[in-house]
């Protein structure tokens, strides 16, 4: 183990270029301790998002080495390839500034794929009980468990070749709503889903699936969308 | 993976559709066909042959891999179909040289 990293980093916004580093090498060490290291010892101009640092808020997603990653639980070790690390913010969103991508886009496709949940009870009804053992919430056991840090969406092809489409987080949120049993947007948010932009526009690359930090498959929940719009199509009810 | 599994399912898709009008123009030369088939004798046209039978072992499992993610209900299995499909257009490969 070499005492420093060669570290590449993406400075300036989408007219930027990369910047060499110098970082001292620690055992351990992840990549956004690496990003932070710059940032407090060698250039305080440098942007970047985080805040957990613990893999649950989601913010630190970067592209490391061409990869999308969260980089607070990526260890150097794993990624640091032919002694570069290159540092760059996301891809298939804008760059704000440096290493961070501006997520508008992302989230706004998350509510235009009717993201938002929608119950009939009020405050006023007693808890609704979902049993964790029905076939519904199976299919939606891991799915559920997404931390909206954007890596799938960075990662999808398809989103690269058709800018409208909603991406894998916003379809797969749309799933977990679409089994959710206290759900009751049912067939408009199939609606919002079908179509050119939406599940649909799926090529099943999987790049999704095999970039996810959390180890979910939305390329699964896709697919199940697929199935449920055509279902409805077939029932008559789209 | 599956991204490079999926461009090799839609080349070999065109590469099948440029070769079809040529199978036909074989087809339709029926009264000639030892002669013809006589000439598929020589090495080069085994081999593109060979290319063929790969390229629609190919063609056919990537076609089989959409539908099964797509119909049948999701299983972890899902995420080893492109190699599957890589394996079963390698054997196919392997077992048409063999029969040469």
């Amino acid at each position: 183990m070499s005492a420093t990293l060669n570290v590449s980093v993406w400075r300036g916004g989408a007219d930027g270029a990369y910047r060499d580093y110098e970082v001292p090498r620690h055992e351990s060490q992840t990549v956004l301790d690496v990003v932070t290291h710059i940032q407090r010892a060698l250039d305080p101009t440098l942007a970047y998002r985080y805040a957990c640092r613990v893999g649950m808020c989601g913010s630190c997603a970067m592209t490391v080495n061409g990869a999308p990653r969260w980089t607070c639980r990526t260890h150097v070790d794993k990624v640091y390839k032919n002694r570069k690390l290159e540092i760059a913010p996301l891809r298939n969103l804008p760059v704000i500034r440096d290493l961070v991508a501006d997520m508008r886009e992302f989230f706004d496709k998350w509510a235009r794929a009717r993201g938002q949940f929608r119950g009939a009870r009020t405050k006023a009804d007693d808890f609704a009980r979902v049993a964790p053992g029905s076939e519904a919430r199976k299919l939606v056991d891991a799915a559920i468990e997404c931390i909206g840090c954007g890596v799938c969406y960075s990662a999808c092809d398809v989103v690269a070749a058709i800018p409208e489409y909603l991406g894998p987080a916003a379809l797969n949120r749309a799933w977990t709503l679409a089994k959710d049993e206290r759900d009751t947007l049912g067939v408009d948010r199939l609606r919002a889903v079908a179509g050119d932009a939406g599940c649909h526009a799926c090529h099943t690359h999987m790049s999704c699936t095999e970039r996810c930090p959390k180890g979910l498959s939305p390329t699964a929940g896709i697919s199940g969308l697929k199935r449920a719009v055509a279902g409805a199509a077939l029932r008559g009810e789209l | 993976m599956s991204r490079w599994l999926a461009l090799a399912h839609r080349l070999s898709g065109l590469a099948l559709a440029l070769f079809l009008p040529v199978h036909f123009w074989v087809l339709g030369r029926a009264l000639e066909l030892d002669a013809f088939l006589a000439w598929t004798e020589q090495p080069l046209v085994k081999f593109a042959e060979w290319g063929l039978v790969v390229l629609l072992a190919l063609h056919l499992a990537g076609g089989l891999r959409v539908l099964m993610l797509e119909f049948l209900p999701w299983r972890d299995w899902a995420k080893g179909l492109a190699a599957g499909v890589a394996g079963f257009a390698l054997a196919a490969g392997l077992a048409f040289a063999l029969a040469l």
